[in-house]
């Protein structure tokens, strides 16, 4: 059962101005699963994201990704924010997003050629979008925006994929096509954390689980920590999230 | 004076020229500088920059008494430095958001200046009237030497914006996805804000602290709405920065005393003006043409529906309907008019007593449309 760690995140406090938003953390993330991150809002699910990719300072811990510091380790990793973190109208095309998968392969200076292009629209294409390659992203519906942001982060073939909420106000069908995209990663040895929120398909959707209130609740298979104690411990009082919750029916 | 001999003055006329070169060239800096601060949000980090450059001009004066322009330029470039310092740290260390910070540091450093340019004035030494002019801006004492001030550092901060252009991109459009490659975004926030205040330390002399800001946001908000392209609407800012920069020294250069700064400025709003007036796709004629033909559309699909659907209850489809059936539902006018549109696209025929049916392509677009209502119901 040894697999080897693609994330090991240890005693990770991040705090604003004293208040803690993620208190003592710890997170041993296998190769290879789908893990997602589910808690209220206010849990620190973003904010783990974030701090575990080096985008907000840390008060105490250390991340490493297959065994060393994220710095080191850039190459491996692909960050999908939140559709809404980014404006929209901003001037520019489908494929010219998807092109800025490359820039952290191309470096400082160096412009994408048609090598890069043609990364950019095989992209396009797994996530179902050549159609819209040249089209002007405000033109994008959610799912559509979610589709770019995704074959974004397939131009950069990267080992670990972080997502935040990558299901976030899309269609049905766009949903469908992201789930079969995850089950491909996972299946060329990938690993995956999301940011999710729909406790009713984390069981469908991912084989791992992190509940997070501030602190780490449980962690672990979907099947072992994915229990009715546990997301009330993560969710408090809140029964009605709770008896959506299916558990009950082992798959 | 009349268009022909305003313009040939730009070729002879060496002051004229002198002062449509710098404004030009100005505009042009400005308009791709101004480009980003437009998509990045910092229209108003514009503003507080260039009042913050007024205490500069006043101390750099006092200390050195030099009205040499670069001196002046330096003194504005420092306090402008020195506001974006302020500004960073007001923000990352107290509760107060980022407009209320600029505020606080735009009227600050330019009650300061004023306070400066006041207590000059009270000195018996002439010279502070060449201070004034960097309050509205005085192109027409632009000199050679000004020219060659704004080929160096424009040119350089063009550069610059040419040389880094994708990683300005990434910051101005996704910077925690930056951050995640590995590039420093502050690092590049920092350097893109200080090519900001070059641009407007250059600009301070021709349009001055009040209105520079115009010459930032005008021309990238003018060129945003032709464009869906970053390289061309920072080309576009570009050629509407020059085009301002120009016609604004010209019309000042008529006479009457008329300071260039306001001239150039509206030159530059009246190019706002019409992008956000006529601009395909995203002007506001455009829009307003898009939504009444977007609406007669509809209203046209609803009443081939309506008549789809009173069909529907007999055996033949076809069948003419009295056109007072339909208008009790859609309204007399709309449907009178939709049912034009759908005769032209031969979708329905006229019968007598203006009874009207569908023809069997009215019937087959009506079904078409009745499935995808019935595809969109599902997916919901």
């Amino acid at each position: 059962m040894e697999q080897s760690l693609a994330i090991q995140i240890s005693d990770l406090t991040v705090a604003y101005q004293e208040k803690a938003v993620l208190w003592d953390i710890d997170l041993d993330v296998p190769q290879g699963i789908l893990m997602a991150i589910v808690g209220p809002n206010g849990a620190g699910k973003t904010t783990l994201l974030k701090a575990a990719l080096g985008l907000l300072p840390i008060a105490a811990g250390q991340v490493a990704i297959f065994g060393k510091p994220y710095k080191e380790q850039r190459g491996l990793v692909s960050y999908v924010p939140q559709r809404g973190s980014v404006d929209w109208d901003f001037p520019t095309s489908v494929l010219d997003v998807v092109m800025m998968g490359n820039y952290g392969k191309l470096g400082w200076v160096r412009r994408p050629g048609a090598a890069e292009r043609r990364a950019a629209e095989a992209a396009l294409d797994k996530v179902g979008m050549s159609e819209y390659a040249q089209r002007q992203i405000s033109q994008l519906s959610g799912g559509q925006q979610q589709r770019t942001f995704l074959a974004r982060a397939l131009v950069q073939d990267a080992q670990i994929y972080f997502m935040d909420e990558p299901f976030q106000g899309v269609d049905a069908t766009t949903e469908r096509a992201i789930v079969e995209l995850l089950k491909e990663l996972r299946a060329s040895g990938k690993t995956v954390l999301a940011v999710h929120h729909d406790l009713q398909t984390v069981p469908e959707y991912f084989d791992w689980v992190t509940l997070l209130n501030i602190r780490r609740i449980a962690s672990g298979p979907v099947d072992e920590v994915f229990t009715e104690d546990n997301l009330r411990a993560t969710y408090g009082g809140r029964v009605s999230l709770l008896s959506s919750a299916p558990r009950k029916e082992a798959a | 004076m009349n268009l022909w001999e305003l313009l040939a003055s730009l070729v002879n006329d060496h002051t004229v020229r002198t002062v449509a070169l710098g404004t030009a060239g100005l505009g042009a800096v400005s308009g791709v500088l101004g480009a980003f601060a437009v998509l990045r949000r910092q229209s108003l980090l514009g503003d507080a920059l260039s009042h913050a450059a007024l205490p500069g001009v006043a101390l750099a004066y006092m200390l050195t008494a030099s009205k040499t322009p670069l001196v002046l330029m330096l003194g504005a470039g420092f306090t402008g430095f020195l506001a974006i310092g302020l500004f960073f740290i007001i923000t990352r260390h107290t509760r107060i958001k980022e407009d209320a910070s600029l505020g606080i540091v735009l009227s600050t450093f330019f009650g300061v200046g004023l306070l400066l340019l006041t207590y000059l004035q009270r000195n018996p030494d002439a010279r502070q009237a060449g201070l004034n002019s960097f309050l509205f801006g005085q192109a027409a004492a632009l000199l050679t030497r000004d020219l060659v001030t704004i080929a160096i550092f424009g040119g350089l901060a063009l550069l610059v914006v040419f040389i880094l252009w994708k990683e300005f991109k990434l910051l101005s459009f996704d910077r925690d996805f930056g951050s995640s490659l590995g590039f420093p975004m502050p690092g590049l926030d920092l350097l893109l804000t200080s090519l900001l205040v070059v641009v407007i330390v250059l600009g301070l002399q021709a349009v001055g602290v009040v209105l520079m800001s115009a010459m930032i946001v005008a021309p990238g908000a003018a060129a945003r709405q032709w464009t869906d392209d970053l390289a061309r609407m920072a080309l576009l800012a570009a050629f509407f920065g020059a085009l301002a920069g120009v016609s604004g020294a010209l019309i000042s250069s008529l006479g009457s005393g008329l300071s260039t700064g306001p001239v150039i400025v509206l030159c530059a709003s009246a190019i706002v003006l019409v992008s956000l007036l006529l601009a395909p796709n995203r002007g506001l004629a455009w829009n307003a043409w898009r939504n009444w033909r977007s609406r007669s559309r509809l209203r046209g699909e609803a009443v081939l529906l309506d008549l789809y659907r009173m069909g529907a209850q007999h055996e033949d489809a076809l069948q003419p309907h009295p056109v007072s059936a339909l208008e009790a539902v859609s309204g007399a006018r709309a449907t009178q008019r939709s049912l034009q549109n759908l005769l032209a696209r031969g979708l329905v025929q006229p019968g007598k007593n203006n009874w009207w049916a569908l023809t069997e392509q009215g019937l087959a677009e009506a079904q078409r449309m009745e499935a995808a209502l019935a595809a969109d119901r599902d997916e919901q």
